[in-house]
């Protein structure tokens, strides 16, 4: 008994058991579970290795410094004396408008050495072919990317309105390097000469600008520099260079991959149930042979070498097989959200075949190989005594390091321990719960045996009587068909809702940069068109300097929002009225009283972000000017009215002396926008920002993002195909038993068959039913906690789910148990022996 | 090797075997203090009626269990001495067997069946000794088929073919007509047999069929656990 012989022994039962349809579950669930990872891991990696590739580019400089008020003179000119080259870019939105339509774009105005890597491109016409060009545009002239063009009917050489001046449309902008906002760019683009920029009159003191300085030179030089600047941090400044850049992009990548990974985890935790089914029958069903050769003189080296090998195979065909079905299924993924990506896509990299392999390992090893290590302990005497079993393992030890293997391989693909634990207790619950659910339906359905034929008598006996195994497969398909319904049709429904909720008549267009002078006027013009009665609220830019005196620098926050917060520069505003979709939580509102006392109001998310409690002191920076104010209430504050609203709130006459813009928002029909075309023109400073365009904007994102990952859910069904089909093998003896019997007393090939059916078609819409529950349900809670809306799910909810689970279960499970029923009669007697 | 009484070396020297295992009642003797010396090339029957432990003793002598209490040697090696493993590689090399229920691996053609003894022990002509094998036992033209092809007399063929098919010195038979009809329980006697004798192997064979006991040398008879004759 050589190591070859062990191997060809392997070999050959392996390619037995293949054809037999043993080890074919086993292959089929190692498959799904890798195809799934890959599927997912080769996508994120080849959309994380395209922004990698481009984080130099992005920056179109080799280091960045944005800021939001103007980068100070002698920055630049320090840059100059040290070598290198500098160009400056000044981004902000506003609304264009043309005729009666109109367009937000973000408008980037630059200066002649823009940009300082990559080329921008243009074309001639819009969607025609782009070529690259170091130029920028001419003074007087603008390059507009095609959608807006498009959108706004505009054609080369025509001249459109920028703020208070007008300028001429000469090219169409195709790419720009630092046209992405993160992993998407959807804003659409104006590119014009920053000599241009202060006649437009958009820039004005609190208008929501950027400013950039971008500087390249040979890499010592950008060193020194960058060097030389973090030695006199400015916390209002931010440096950013192609290192980080690329860091920050890979997190953004990390973490809008997470939703793809968590349903790729659904499908690898339902196959390790179909491998832990289909393993236990391989080994149970190998017990005789192994018996058999030990009697015949084999070694226990020996069974369990042939065992492993086999099992080695199975793995390494499966890795194989699941790789190339990944790799497939991936460009389906790409596909879906080819619209996002807005950039062409490197080769895939080959670290998701390691991290699949890892869980493959992890499955194997946790729940495959512990049935067959007992197989080693085969007593021989079993080819006498039919009851003589391998001993029952004693050590649980192998399968709950198995499932620590899962849990950090599953850490390792989403990188955030809290969602991991509440995945955990998520899969654990949820499975309790449609464990429970399940079992009391399987009780149920044996009540109904009473009044029907004899093959859904049949069918029905027998759901009943495999309990576990039924259980097991209602919550397998109930998993997968509720992850669907959740994604496919309460997402819907909550969007509905919610939009429902915010009213009809919720502002849809927010007005911008309105500077106090005009505030009558425009009030007025609004009047015009029909929105009476705008509350316009004071924007003052201010930066937090300290906590309770703490310095803010040496303060540490946790949560991104927190360091947001603490950076950032923030909007705030004053009033004498608590605003109306506003809820005092803590403390009290001012009175007129009040008016000029040095208090603040802050909303519940800034009380979170940065631990406040009433009565702490936070000082601020409002242009220059230093000024510290005591927390005087705690507003909850509804973000979704489409009204104005601020974090932090000061009683009016405080802020007095600074010098802001006004905001505003409206709601006007679609017979009363186009007025806004000539309001614009007007006020030239205003910017008009439509929420519906935006939502309509960001709703595209969601429905594009949420297909991919129903996409990548039906690995979870597939799965779920595995635990059905491991469950019937695991019945199949029993099944061809009983139908030979069956037949043997008189049924038909078809009555038999109709009992098979009946089976499953009562496990089938058992899912569904439960699987439609679960989406309910959890559509419930996300609406009530985090929406605070009343959800009643839609009644298609429950026909997709019942309809849906009986279809696939009823069809797939009559299909995989139809050949063992389907044997001559006298064939499956005579193979039991 | 050990003396027997005529002078021939023992095939098999079992002393003292007993066997206690534990039921719901308390420990529970199933064989108890039973000899069983069986010279090269000799016949032994076993017999006794249903449960009297004659498949219990073919389980010790032949190694697949162990005994509480006694002695075996299977040509003057001590199994108490080996473990497991070295018991499995005595067989190997000196035990053949046959037995009521076939024991034939459902996934294995025929040929296949017959050659697992010697391909597990290393043999390089394994696929043409099966064929022989095969073709003595009037099997020649179903090497490929499986066991659920073949009727019971086939199969157990097929499984008579597999013992002899190492030409192992010790056969061990634990009712091999059970599963079979008079009649072909006649033939597979008859070729079981003829085999033996041509091989010039020693037969160790369970029955409570009387009439193939008394073609045996000798008649051990079990009762309750105990020789009785
Ligand atoms: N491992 C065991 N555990 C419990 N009872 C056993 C065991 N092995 C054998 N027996 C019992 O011992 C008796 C003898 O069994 P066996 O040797 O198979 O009898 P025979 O082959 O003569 O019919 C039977 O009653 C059987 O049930
Ligand atoms: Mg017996």
């Amino acid at each position: 008994m050589t190591r070859r012989s062990t191997l060809r022994f392997a070999m050959r039962g392996l390619w037995r058991e293949l054809r037999s349809g043993d080890a074919l579950v086993l292959f089929g669930a190692l498959a799904v579970a890798v195809a799934s990872m890959t599927a997912v891991g080769f996508f994120t990696s080849r959309v994380a290795a395209g922004v990698a590739r481009e984080a130099t580019q992005v920056l179109a400089a080799d280091l960045r410094l944005e800021s939001a008020s103007p980068i100070a003179a002698r920055v630049l000119a320090r840059a100059r004396r040290d070598g290198l080259r500098v160009a400056q870019e000044t981004s902000f939105p506003t609304a264009l408008f043309h005729g009666d339509r109109s367009q937000l774009v973000a408008v980037n105005a630059v200066t002649p050495d823009y940009p300082l890597r990559g080329r921008v491109r243009i074309a001639d016409v819009p969607y025609g072919p782009a070529i690259a060009t170091t130029a920028i545009p001419a003074r007087g002239t603008v390059w507009l990317d095609s959608r807006t063009a498009a959108v706004l009917g505009l054609r080369p050489g025509m001249s459109l309105r920028v703020g208070a001046i007008r300028l001429r449309f000469t090219r169409v902008l195709a790419f720009r390097p630092d046209q992405s906002v993160g992993l998407v760019s959807l804003a659409p683009a104006l590119l014009m000469n920053a000599a241009d920029l202060p006649a437009t009159t958009l820039i004005q003191p609190g208008s929501r600008a950027t400013y950039a300085a971008l500087f390249a030179g040979p890499p010592a030089a950008v060193a020194a520099y960058r060097t030389a600047l973090r030695a006199h941090p400015d916390p209002a400044v931010r440096i950013r260079d192609a290192a980080e850049n690329s860091r920050e992009l890979g997190s953004a990548v990390e973490r809008a991959s997470r939703f793809l990974n968590l349903a790729s985890l659904s499908a690898v935790l339902l196959a390790a149930v179909g491998v832990a089914m289909s393993a236990r029958r391989w080994a149970s069903r190998r017990v005789d042979g192994v018996a058999l050769m030990k009697c015949l003189g084999a070694s226990q080296r020996f069974v369990l070498g042939v065992a492993l090998a086999e099992l080695a195979a199975i793995g390494a065909l499966a890795l194989i097989a699941g790789t190339l079905a990944g790799a497939i299924a991936e460009s389906g993924i790409a596909w879906l959200l080819r619209s996002l990506v807005a950039r062409e896509l490197p080769a895939a990299s080959v670290q998701p075949i390691a991290v699949a392999f890892a869980t493959e390992l992890a499955m194997l090893l946790g729940v495959a190989l512990p049935p067959l290590i007992r197989l080693r302990r085969t007593p021989p005497l079993r080819v006498l005594r039919r009851d003589a079993a391998p001993p029952r393992l004693r050590h649980g030890v192998v399968p709950a390091l198995a499932l620590v293997a899962l849990f950090a391989i599953l850490w390792l693909m989403v990188r955030d321990s809290a969602l991991v634990v509440d995945l955990a207790a998520g899969v654990v619950a949820v499975g309790a719960v449609l464990a429970a659910a399940g079992f009391v339906l399987v009780r149920v359905t044996r009540r109904f045996r009473g009044g029907v034929g004899v093959a859904w008598r049949y069918g029905l006996a027998n759901v009943s009587r495999r309990g576990v195994a039924s259980v097991l497969q209602v919550v397998a398909f109930g998993l997968g068909l509720m992850i669907l319904l959740l994604l496919a049709v309460v997402r819907g429904d909550l969007m509905r809702e919610w939009r429902a909720s915010v009213g009809a008549r919720a502002p849809n267009e927010f007005l911008i940069n309105i500077r106090p002078q005009d505030v009558p006027a425009l009030r007025r013009a609004l009047a015009a068109l029909g929105a009476a009665d705008t509350p316009m609220f004071p924007v003052i830019r201010a930066r937090i300097t300290a906590i309770d005196s703490r310095p803010i620098a040496s303060l540490h926050f946790a949560g991104a929002r927190g360091r947001a917060f603490a950076e950032r520069e923030q909007n705030l505003t004053w009033s004498a009225d608590l605003m109306p979709d506003n809820r005092l939580v803590a403390g009290r509102w001012w009175t007129p009283a009040d008016e000029g006392k040095p208090w603040v109001s802050i909303s519940t998310e800034y009380r979170d972000a940065l631990h406040l409690k009433l009565g702490d002191a936070i000082s601020f920076d409002v242009a220059g000017e230093p000024l510290t104010v005591r927390v005087a209430s705690i507003r909850q504050v509804r973000w979704d009215s489409f009204r104005p609203n601020f974090f932090l709130v000061f009683p009016p006459r405080l802020l007095d002396g600074a010098a802001g813009t006004e905001i505003t928002s409206v709601y006007l029909d679609a017979r009363e926008r186009p007025g806004l075309a000539a309001l614009a023109q007007r006020f030239p400073t205003v910017t008009v920002i439509d929420v519906d365009a935006i939502l309509a904007q960001v709703r595209t994102i969601i429905d594009r993002a949420s297909l991919a990952v129903q996409y990548v859910s039906l690995f979870t069904l597939a799965a779920g195909v595995i635990v059905l089909l491991a469950a019937v093998q695991a019945t199949r003896d029993e099944r061809r038993h009983e139908s030979a019997i069956l037949r043997t007393l008189g049924a038909s090939r078809f009555t038999v068959l109709s009992g098979v059916a009946a089976e499953f078609v009562a496990l089938g819409s058992l899912s569904g039913l439960l699987g439609a529950a679960g989406a309910a349900a959890t559509g419930w809670w996300v609406a009530h906690r985090l929406f605070a809306l009343r959800y009643a799910p839609d009644p298609r909810l429950w026909w997709f789910g019942i309809l849906g689970g009986t279809v696939l279960v009823g069809v797939s499970g009559t299909l995989a148990a139809r050949r063992v029923v389907g044997a001559p009669p006298a064939q499956s007697l005579r193979a039991e022996g | 090797m050990h003396p027997g009484s005529n002078g021939a070396p023992l095939a098999l020297d079992a002393i003292g075997l007993t066997k206690t295992v534990d039921s719901p009642s308390g420990p529970l003797t199933i064989l108890a203090d039973v000899d069983l010396r069986v010279r090269a090339g000799e016949t032994v029957a076993i017999v006794g009626p249903s449960g009297a432990g004659k498949s219990t003793l073919l389980a010790l002598v032949a190694g697949l269990d162990t005994p509480t209490r006694g002695r075996v040697a299977i040509a003057g090696t001590d199994l108490g001495r080996l473990d497991e493993d070295g018991r499995a590689a005595v067989r190997g090399r000196q035990v053949g067997f046959v037995f009521q229920s076939f024991q034939l691996i459902p996934s294995l053609t025929a040929l296949e069946n017959v050659m697992l003894p010697l391909e597990l022990a290393g043999d390089p002509n394994a696929r043409a000794a099966a064929t022989a094998a095969l073709t003595e036992v009037g099997l020649s033209a179903r090497l490929a088929h499986y066991p659920r092809q073949l009727s019971g007399g086939e199969q157990q063929r097929v499984a008579i073919a597999r013992a002899f098919v190492g030409r192992p010195p010790l056969l061990f038979a634990d009712e091999p007509t059970g599963n079979l009809d008079a009649a072909t329980g006649r033939r597979i006697a008859q070729l079981l047999f003829e085999l033996n004798r041509a091989a010039g192997s020693t037969l160790v064979l369970v029955t409570h069929d009387r009439e193939l006991a008394a073609r045996c040398d000798r008649i051990v008879e079990l009762d309750a656990g105990r020789v009785v004759g």
